[in-house]
């Protein structure tokens, strides 16, 4: 249980100075909590919601409307497997089912060495690529059983650790404006020719 | 018809190794639309996108130069809303789009910001797009640096903002009002039109515009060729080119850019340089031709056109671009349940009959093909539907906010017209049967369309 570290407080307020009203940024800040921990902790979302002058109730109803943010610790490497339709008409049913056979949990669980949590999810934006899972959000296309297995091994090995960063990180490369050319309306307000 | 060999527009750039960079992208002719621009008025570069008749590629269709016309006069801040939430089953361009080519995306950003005077846009890319985030990011920061968005706009004077959010999961929050109220940092639930409609009340109450990412993709052709160009392509009503993405059984699944109005289902599936025809020598059964929430068509709408008013005639419609293909071999019963599924779990709870008919209706379908179900449950799938959408009609009327719960009544009304004994098979097959009712057929009404 972790409030925001000094570092993420600063990168929250950078945030926050990009949004005309600060409760805009309340989604990217919860995301730079679950990157932080790995999930989303009460005492993160109390410390956003003192950033942002909402209630605790306020950050929870936002948070828990959305599916990627985690509200109890899930394994360093979430896979989504997609069973919509254009995967489930190429497979992507039974892949789910190997998939819980070969790491050995359900949809839903996390295998007992926290490192895989397994999801049955709706489609990703892949479906020519069927079927198609993703790892932490980065994509693998027209998997097979075989292919998969591959992948757990190499997951294991630590041999994908650059490819694939752990629960939490989405984008590794932020925003970032230099100064002088800043046009955000944060804290510094919004330069007088723009306004 | 055949496929035609109109110019590619938005992806010709797919291909390039450094396509992505601000160097390819110059290299290749871009920012020369937003230079030109700038040179020009903000109203000049409106008349050609109005005059390009682009209908948005988000799903309505509703043409980009005419919402942008809808801003209320000297109304500001006012803001330019960018929809890369996708997420609609069969969906697969945006994202491409974004990955393969984000100084396109950008660029169309900033021409239309410029057209309709908004001083700010925000980027809103899907969560789950990862590297999509990392390469608008990525070319973002390139084109801030080269003074191409920001302050003082390539010395032209002109200055905006560009911000990239990003969401946390949600399908609803691709519907623009919900996106709104996601940006806003809220539950991602429609806002009831009117009065919020978007262009008059819509980020922080103020007028905005949110499109597409395939619609603003277009833009920088459109200023560099002119709008004529674009109307030139396609026919009078359906203009330009449009990414489709082509999934399920065909030989060659893939998203392609292809002519609107010429091209036609057949040609998108069957010819050799797209889909290549049915897999393993197979025979259709039915496809998607719009994304999840379009009713299905069959061999019989093979020859239609990929055009807008056509398609919607037909009964269905274009939506996002995805069509969707089921050979022989698809269960329809389950194909049509694991759509249901999708809008059940979508659903945002906002609206009585979509929160709780979606998940009846999902049930219900489970229940069948557990073999748990009653000869009364095919017009209970329909009664439920009808309170969701009365009339079952297309399109569709709606007792709810948003077309989400509608959505869901599309494949039911598809499976159940068509393949009716599918689903009879797995009742009589099933634990409840019981004697088949005699002399009802429950599926009187809605089999007559």
């Amino acid at each position: 249980m972790a409030r925001l570290s000094p570092e993420n407080e600063v990168l929250a307020r950078q945030i926050i100075g990009r949004y005309p009203r600060s409760r805009s940024a309340l989604i990217p800040l919860l995301h730079v909590a679950q990157e932080q921990d790995g999930w989303v902790t009460d005492d993160a979302m109390a410390h956003i919601g003192e950033l942002l002058g909402l209630t605790p109730a306020e950050v929870l109803g936002t948070c828990s409307f959305y599916e990627m943010f985690k509200r109890e610790p899930v394994g360093t490497y979430l896979v989504n497997v997609c069973t919509n339709i254009s995967c489930q008409l190429l497979g992507g049913e039974e892949l789910l089912e190997h998939v819980e056979e070969r790491l050995g949990v359900k949809a839903g669980a996390t295998t007992p060495d926290g490192l895989f949590t397994v999801e049955d999810v709706e489609c990703i934006a892949a479906c020519t690529e069927a079927p198609c899972l993703q790892v932490n959000y980065r994509y693998f296309h027209r998997i097979t059983h075989a292919g998969f297995d591959a992948l757990v091994d190499e997951l294991r090995a630590g041999r994908l650790a650059e490819e694939i960063p752990p629960h939490g990180t989405t984008t590794r490369i932020r925003q970032t404006v230099p100064a002088p050319r800043w046009a955000g309306v944060g804290a510094e307000g919004l330069p007088p020719e723009i306004g | 018809m055949a496929v035609t060999d109109a110019p590619k527009i938005i992806t010709t750039r797919f291909d390039l190794d450094d396509g992505r960079t601000l160097a390819g992208y110059e290299r290749t002719g871009g920012y020369e639309s937003l230079r030109a621009a700038l040179a020009s008025s903000p109203a000049d570069v409106l008349a050609e996108v109005k005059a390009a008749n682009l209908q948005g590629r988000g799903g309505a269709g509703f043409p980009a130069g005419t919402k942008w016309g809808f801003l209320p006069a000297d109304v500001h801040p006012r803001y330019l809303v960018v929809n890369g939430d996708e997420s609609e089953p069969g969906t697969y361009k945006d994202r491409l789009l974004m990955e393969r080519d984000p100084h396109q995306l950008i660029e169309g950003v900033l021409l239309a910001s410029y057209a309709v005077e908004a001083k700010q846009a925000f980027i809103y890319v899907r969560g789950e797009m990862a590297v999509a985030q990392e390469r608008l990011a990525t070319a973002l920061n390139e084109a801030y640096a080269a003074g191409l968005v920001g302050r003082d706009i390539a010395g032209s004077g002109w200055s905006m903002d560009v911000v990239l959010h990003w969401g946390a999961g949600a399908y609803i929050v691709g519907e623009e009002t919900a996106l709104i109220e996601s940006l806003e940092g809220r539950r991602g639930m429609p806002r009831l039109k009117p009065p919020f409609f978007p262009a008059v009340k819509g980020l922080y109450l103020q007028p905005t515009i949110v499109n597409n990412v395939e619609t603003l993709a277009n833009i920088p052709w459109i200023v560099r060729n002119g709008g004529a160009a674009f109307a030139g392509l396609g026919t009078e009503e359906s203009a330009g080119m449009r990414l489709f993405a082509l999934s399920g059984h065909v030989r060659n699944p893939g998203v392609y850019e292809v002519e609107m109005g010429r091209t036609t289902f057949r040609d998108l599936i069957e010819a050799p340089v797209l889909g290549g025809g049915i897999r393993d020598g197979g025979t259709l059964k039915a496809f998607i031709p719009g994304g999840a929430s379009a009713p299905w068509f069959y061999e019989e709408h093979l020859d239609l056109p990929l055009s807008k008013a056509t398609v919607d005639k037909a009964g269905s419609m274009l939506g996002s671009g995805a069509v969707v293909v089921m050979d022989h071999t698809t269960d329809a019963v389950k194909a049509c349940a694991r759509i249901v599924r999708f809008f059940a779990h979508e659903s945002c709870g906002k609206c009585t009959p979509c929160r709780e008919g979606t998940t009846w209706l999902h049930q219900i379908l489970q229940r069948i093909l557990a073999g748990d179900g009653r000869w009364s449950d095919l017009e209970l799938l329909l009664d439920v539907s009808d309170n969701i959408s009365p009339g079952i009609a297309w399109p569709p009327r709606q007792t709810t906010i948003c077309p989400l719960g509608p959505s869901a009544v599309s494949p039911i009304a598809s499976a159940l017209r068509r393949f009716r004994p599918e689903f009879e098979a797995y009742i009589e097959g099933g634990r409840h049967a019981g004697a088949r009712p005699v002399g009802v057929d429950v599926l009187a009404g809605v089999a007559a369309g």
